[in-house]
């Protein structure tokens, strides 16, 4: 019976600090609103090992006053986390304008041990911006290879298949 | 002197700043290192010792030591990517062209290093490794393809003693698939170029990260002494933090 009750009073225990904790994430969130304009994430983020909160999506906050010149809509997106073998990675794009001007990091590998090599650096800061041709004189271009055997070889057998 | 000569089933240029025989001598040495690395490693060629070993032909103990070396270059390569380069082809045979270009190109550099030469080029199919300046006695100056509209370049950038590799899916065709799900094509970015010590590092390491689809920037950027400019499918360009103190405004 004593059992029982010590049972009882560590899960009330820890549920009267989930609520507690619960509010403190909702007060905070409402304190950050009032000071910005970041749309607060719809999920409590749940407690994990991991120190970055696995948001997993913000809705999508087109100003109403901005008409879309680009192929997207104005706004900041965030990504689904996508596990990429030697870790998770999860970006927020930023559109203005209608076009893609920068990609945040907002998870990275970091605590995987056989991540230590590639995550030797801090988060890495990426910027984005549309390609435009440029008149600067060169002495050389580099881009993928512009004649390969194999793909000449493969054409070709696929042709010769194909008659 | 430059002169470019089609090898390796591509266009490789060799510009040696300075005239004369000795100029001429460095630049037939290095076409000649090209020659012997695509009679070696050239997996359309039927004696080559690439083609032998995947028939069976050459023994593991019979193997030459460049075969070797590359073996163990694509190994470790394998290591450091996670997996992600892997010369074994979808049809389970070896192909090494993927490291092999990238280590001729740096070899021939040194080779050029070695006969006294200091200001340089070595360009195959795109892939290049600079030293020193141009004739102008200026930094070189290499352009970025534009993926879309291939006679223009998207970007400029100053190297002094670093390498240059792009990879992409333009011409090929969509030539570089996910080593965890071959009949996967890669196709949200269409190049990736990666600045980096040398050309070797450079050209293996955006093979690699190109196969990695749009993580593979940020894998760029972990490795601490690269850069890479990605470029995907609807033309947006996203670039390392390092990047931009190579680009020519």
């Amino acid at each position: 019976m004593k059992k029982f009750i010590i049972s009882v009073l560590v899960i009330a225990g820890f549920s009267i600090y989930a609520v507690f904790n619960r509010i403190n994430v909702s007060q905070v969130y409402s304190l950050s609103d009032n000071t910005s304009a970041t749309v607060p994430p719809t999920q409590i983020p749940t407690p994990t090992k991991k120190p970055v909160p696995t948001v997993t999506s913000i809705p999508a906050t087109p100003s109403p006053t901005t008409v879309p010149r680009g192929q997207y809509v104005d706004g900041e997106y965030t990504g689904d986390s996508v596990d990429v073998y030697y870790g998770n990675i999860q970006v927020k794009a930023f559109i203005s304008g209608g076009k893609l001007t920068n990609v945040q990091f907002l998870d990275y590998p970091q605590d995987r041990s056989h991540s230590v090599q590639i995550s030797k650096k801090a988060m890495p800061i990426l910027t984005s911006e549309a390609i435009k041709n440029q008149s600067a004189k060169v002495n050389a271009v580099s881009g993928a290879t512009e004649t390969s055997k194999g793909f000449v070889q493969s054409l070709g057998s696929a042709l010769a298949k194909a008659k | 002197m430059k002169e470019s000569r089609m090898l390796m089933g591509m266009p490789i240029t060799v510009e040696i700043v300075g005239q004369g025989d000795a100029v001429k001598d460095a630049v037939n040495k290095a076409f000649e290192y090209f020659q012997y690395v695509d009679d070696k490693f050239s997996v359309f060629k039927p004696n080559s010792e690439i083609t032998k070993i995947n028939q069976g032909k050459i023994k593991e103990n019979e193997r030459s030591d460049d075969i070797k070396l590359i073996f163990a270059l694509s190994e470790q390569t394998k290591k450091e990517t996670n997996g992600y380069f892997d010369i074994v082809s979808r049809g389970g045979r070896l192909n090494p062209s993927g490291i092999v270009k990238g280590w001729a190109i740096w070899e021939v550099a040194k080779l050029i290093k070695g006969l006294g030469f200091e200001n340089f080029f070595v360009d195959a199919g795109g892939d290049i490794q600079v030293f020193g300046k141009n004739s102008e006695g200026e930094f070189w100056r290499i352009g970025i393809k534009n993926p879309f509209d291939q006679k223009n370049i998207v970007k400029a950038v100053r190297l002094e003693n670093e390498g240059i590799a792009t990879s992409g899916t333009y011409i090929r065709g969509q030539h570089i698939y996910d080593p965890f799900d071959k009949n996967k094509v890669i196709s949200d970015i269409v190049g990736l170029s990666v600045i980096g010590p040398n050309v070797y590092e450079a050209d293996r390491f955006a093979t690699a990260a190109f196969a990695m689809g749009k993580s593979g920037l940020a894998f760029i950027a972990s490795r601490g002494n690269l850069e890479g400019y990605m470029i995907d499918k609807d033309g947006i360009a996203t670039m390392t933090e390092g990047f931009n103190k190579y680009v020519i405004k």
